[in-house]
């Protein structure tokens, strides 16, 4: 549907901010480098004030970068005002116009660009079909649904056919079911739209669920861009394996190519390029171990607790507390605090930083 | 780190604006000419002579002793003005609020109060208190048989000028108690706390910042009035009324002008201390909405004083409204009571009552729109846009709230009568009908300034940027978006700055001319004479004009608003 699927290529973008409070200058961005590839869906994901909102301001030229060029396309665009930028974008707080109805709301886009009605009133249409609202035009923003609104906020957007499409935590307003389901609703409309999207959410199970790639940003920093996957198995540093998913941090010191001491007992782990005797963090996940009376760590359970779809473990190894998951206890054995235990762990989970 | 590069982004995005940059550019030079060259023309006059710098002419007036006492006599007005006005609005305020009175009669004398200071002309007052109080009044000759009681002087001033006011502070701390949380006061019960100790201990101190807020801008009010000092002061001078007099009585232009720049000090210092001071203050500590419904005191012990404290000063202020109609009407006030239609009839027949109405109506019919669009303009610069000369355009434009007319109009003869600092160039606009609407402008411009920054405040901003996102440029977001959601607040702007500028008196009666007759300078100048039935007949009209455009304004609220069902959305 798209007239053209655009790239969007961040280079060597900061964006500095005066701090309210101290008064002093501070990066919200800072050398951030990116590449959009056209048709894909990348989520811009981190915990608050990370700058992803600042970094989509940017692209959509809301705000200004202090240093560095962005590129739609093959164009600059620095020096576009948002209206004159092939962006289009869908806001947190839906921000339709209240003083429209449903059809003038995402009429409005085409008016400005002075299509005829006959072309506009199709379009509408055709839009409104595509995200579930056929038949809705006449009614007033305010006669809708949370979700409903957003579905116009989406399509407002998606009927002016931009190169690229915007998002600003567009679910966060919404309730926890409703979340998920328009999730998979919002790709669906892109796969078949064909379109590039760039997302904004601080919800990793939302990133992980609609992204082709994930750029991960903390602190104003660009962490991690990588597939979803790479980011949980791979992660750069302890931040990105904190922030997707669950992660637990063994100490460990690196043996040889792939094998890390931890507490004692030398493990099959991802090394990397790390040289020997380099001491390391390993990333295990909740659901990477198992537990028995013997294996390869050993260990002192500190906290057991039943959760239905699995027991949730505490174990003491060395100086770290790690969390494990085990799946379907019913059919396992239960340890008690206290108790002796040996983890064991799956084949490629463990990975050292 | 060096933010040059977004700068000079955000600068060539506003280039690239080429209406937004003209109107910026047409509203700086509006601003300038029209607000700080006047005042900084008056600051030229009374420091510079032929041989220059010189304190010359402060030391002259400030030997003058009528100068000297004026002083004194405004700021001892003001402050009492402004302590008595506090009071009574957080009286009325805290009625309102706390207290359990809904009955149709009640809520009715509230809602006449809470208008008066927007229909009301400014001497009204005045002149009803004469005819109550003075030598012939009804209440003091007839009722009290007290034949040489005088309202002239420092009472009469203040009792009106805190009838005038007191609305005003009332509507202000009305909205901050109803800011307060109930739960706060009913923790202070539950420990123990009576009613009175929870006011002193709970309420009042959270409400003491915008008391202090409250009692400032009177103050500010009171000694820029020039209206009621003028017809009710007597030989008692405030400064506004010796300014009016040094230059139309003394002809001391230099000498005005100095005790203008004193004038406008005083107000200015008032000003900043209310606006950058206790405005921000008395909203901090007040910010949240209230959780839930307060419990109303029914305690007849509180509610029978406080209600007929409150009702008989509002029944006695419409009194004083009243009274006006019938000083038309009767034969000769104070001896002759038989009803006549003489002095509404003078007016039109002896007094070219057609054309000071004319007149009026037409400068503050043209006035009005471009006054409510021109606000609109700015709040929307102000709250959504930025720019460099931001900062100027919202400053000047709150500045202009703090000059006092009188201050102004001297500012305008001085600085235009010779054209821009005497070059000719625009002395073409000095005594035409053209000054007289920007000096309407320049004055309305504050308030309507002010609601359409809270009115934008309230509407997301992500709202207008997703129709810029969409393509609009910015002359389309104001056109499609904005204004017709702040509708409501330009229209208010719109009938304030028509009511306000009809019934304005203060610059205007120094730069009227012969050619135009205005309500206002006819009833100045019939009260003076002491042909109150003329004066009474001409405020009659005016009154019932303001009344009614402000109930045609509320009915096309009503009927075409669209805040209302925006704001029912969420």
């Amino acid at each position: 549907m798209a007239k053209e699927k655009k790239g969007v290529r961040l280079e060597h973008i900061s964006k500095i901010y005066k701090d309210p409070k101290t008064g002093k200058d501070f990066y919200a961005v800072k050398d951030a480098n990116i590449e959009i590839e056209p048709g894909s869906f990348v989520t811009l994901l981190g915990p608050s004030g990370c700058g992803k909102t600042t970094t989509l301001r940017m692209i959509a030229g809301f705000e200004s970068p202090d240093e560095g060029e962005i590129y739609l396309g093959n164009e600059p665009i620095n020096a576009l005002t948002p209206n004159k930028r092939d962006t289009a974008m869908v806001f947190q707080s839906y921000a339709l116009l209240p003083h429209y109805n449903i059809f003038d709301n995402v009429a409005y886009g085409l008016k400005l660009r002075k299509m005829d009605k006959e072309t506009i009133k199709k379009k509408v249409i055709d839009i409104l079909s595509l995200v579930g609202l056929e038949g809705m035009e006449n009614r007033m923003t305010n006669q809708l649904s949370g979700g409903q609104q957003q579905r116009v906020a989406l399509a407002r957007a998606l009927v002016i056919e931009p190169g690229v499409l915007l998002f600003d935590e567009p679910l966060s307003n919404l309730d926890a079911k409703l979340r998920v389901s328009m999730r998979t609703e919002i790709r669906r409309i892109q796969q078949e739209a064909g379109i590039t999207a760039i997302y904004v959410t601080h919800d990793q199970s939302e990133a992980m669920a609609i992204s082709d790639k994930v750029i991960i940003m903390n602190g104003g920093l660009v962490e991690q861009i990588s597939t979803p996957q790479e980011a949980y198995y791979y992660p750069n540093n302890k931040f990105v394996a904190d922030f997707i998913g669950e992660a637990n941090f063994l100490e460990g010191v690196v043996k040889a190519q792939d094998v890390v001491e931890i507490n004692g007992a030398d493990v099959k782990c991802a090394t990397g390029s790390m040289e020997k005797g380099a001491t390391c963090s390993v990333v295990l996940r909740p659901e990477g171990a198992f537990l028995g009376d013997n294996g390869q760590v050993q260990g002192t359970v500190k906290y057991s607790c039943f959760m239905g779809a699995y027991q949730d473990y505490h174990i003491q190894v060395g100086n770290t507390q790690v969390k494990i998951q085990e799946y379907n206890p019913k059919n396992k054995k239960i340890y008690k605090v206290g108790d002796s235990v040996f983890l064991n762990f799956e084949e490629n989970t463990l990975y050292a930083l | 780190m060096a933010k040059s590069q977004s700068a000079s982004l955000d600068r060539k995005k506003l280039l690239g604006d080429p209406i937004m940059v003209t109107t910026i550019v047409l509203l700086i030079v509006f601003l300038t000419v029209f607000i700080l060259y006047p005042l900084a023309i008056l600051l030229v006059d009374s420091f510079i002579s032929d041989e220059g710098f010189t304190l010359n002419t402060f030391k002259r007036v400030m030997d003058l002793a009528n100068f000297r006492r004026a002083i004194t006599n405004t700021l001892k007005v003001g402050f009492l003005v402004g302590i008595a006005s506090a009071l009574i609005g957080l009286l009325f305020a805290y009625v309102e609020v706390y207290v359990k009175l809904r009955t149709r009669f009640m809520e009715g004398l509230f809602k006449v109060v809470s208008m008066l200071p927007v229909v009301s002309p400014p001497f009204v007052l005045s002149l009803s208190m004469i005819m109550l109080f003075g030598k012939a009044g009804i209440i003091t000759r007839f009722l009290l048989k007290i034949y040489d009681n005088s309202v002239y002087g420092f009472w009469g001033i203040a009792i009106v000028q805190t009838l005038t006011f007191f609305p005003v502070c009332y509507m202000m701390l009305k909205g901050l108690l109803k800011n307060i949380d109930p739960s706060l006061e009913e923790a202070a019960r539950d420990m123990g706390a009576s009613r009175f100790k929870v006011f002193m201990t709970v309420t009042l101190p959270l409400i003491l910042p915008g008391l202090g807020n409250a009692f400032l801008v009177t103050f500010i009010e009171s000694i820029a009035d020039f209206a009621n000092p003028m017809i009710i002061g007597g030989s008692y001078d405030t400064l506004a009324t010796t300014i009016y007099l040094q230059i139309t009585g003394a002809y001391d232009k230099e000498g005005a002008a100095a005790m203008a720049v004193i004038l406008l000090v005083i107000t200015l210092l008032m000003f900043v201390i209310q606006k950058y001071y206790l405005e921000a203050k008395s909203t901090a500590t007040l910010s949240g909405k209230a959780s839930r419904e307060r419990m109303l005191i029914t305690d007849k012990s509180v509610t029978v004083p406080l209600t007929i404290m409150c009702s008989a000063l509002a029944i006695f202020v419409i009194l004083m409204y009243i009274c006006v109609p019938f000083g038309a009407m009767f034969k000769t006030w104070g001896y002759d009571f038989h009803l006549t239609f003489k002095w509404f009839g003078q007016v039109f027949t002896k007094y070219k009552g057609f054309k000071a109405f004319k007149d009026s109506f037409v400068l503050s019919l043209i006035s009005a729109p471009i006054t409510a669009l021109l606000s609109m303009i700015i709040s929307y610069l102000v709250v959504k846009r930025k720019f460099k000369a931001k900062g100027f355009i919202e400053a000047v434009s709150m500045l202009a709230m703090a000059v006092p007319g009188t201050v102004l109009g001297i500012g305008y003869i001085r600085g235009f009568s010779g054209g821009l600092f005497g070059s000719g160039i625009l002395q073409g606009l000095y005594g035409t009908g053209a000054i007289l609407v920007i000096v309407f402008i320049v004055r309305s411009l504050p308030t309507g300034t002010r609601s359409g920054i809270s009115a934008l405040r309230q509407i997301d901003k992500s709202i207008e940027e997703s129709a810029y996102d969409m393509g609009a440029d910015s002359f389309k977001v104001f056109m499609t978006v904005t204004l017709p959601l702040i509708k409501d607040s330009f229209l208010s702007g719109f009938v304030t700055s028509f009511v306000r500028s009809i019934t304005a008196i203060s610059a205007i009666i120094l730069l009227v001319t012969p050619s135009y007759l205005l309500i206002t300078v006819q009833i100045n100048e019939f009260a003076e004479k002491g042909s109150y039935g003329i004066a009474c007949a001409f405020a009659s009209i005016l009154i019932l004009i303001t009344y009614s455009s402000v109930l045609i304004m509320n009915l096309v609220i009503k009927h075409f608003g669209t805040s209302r069902r925006i704001e029912t959305a969420d």
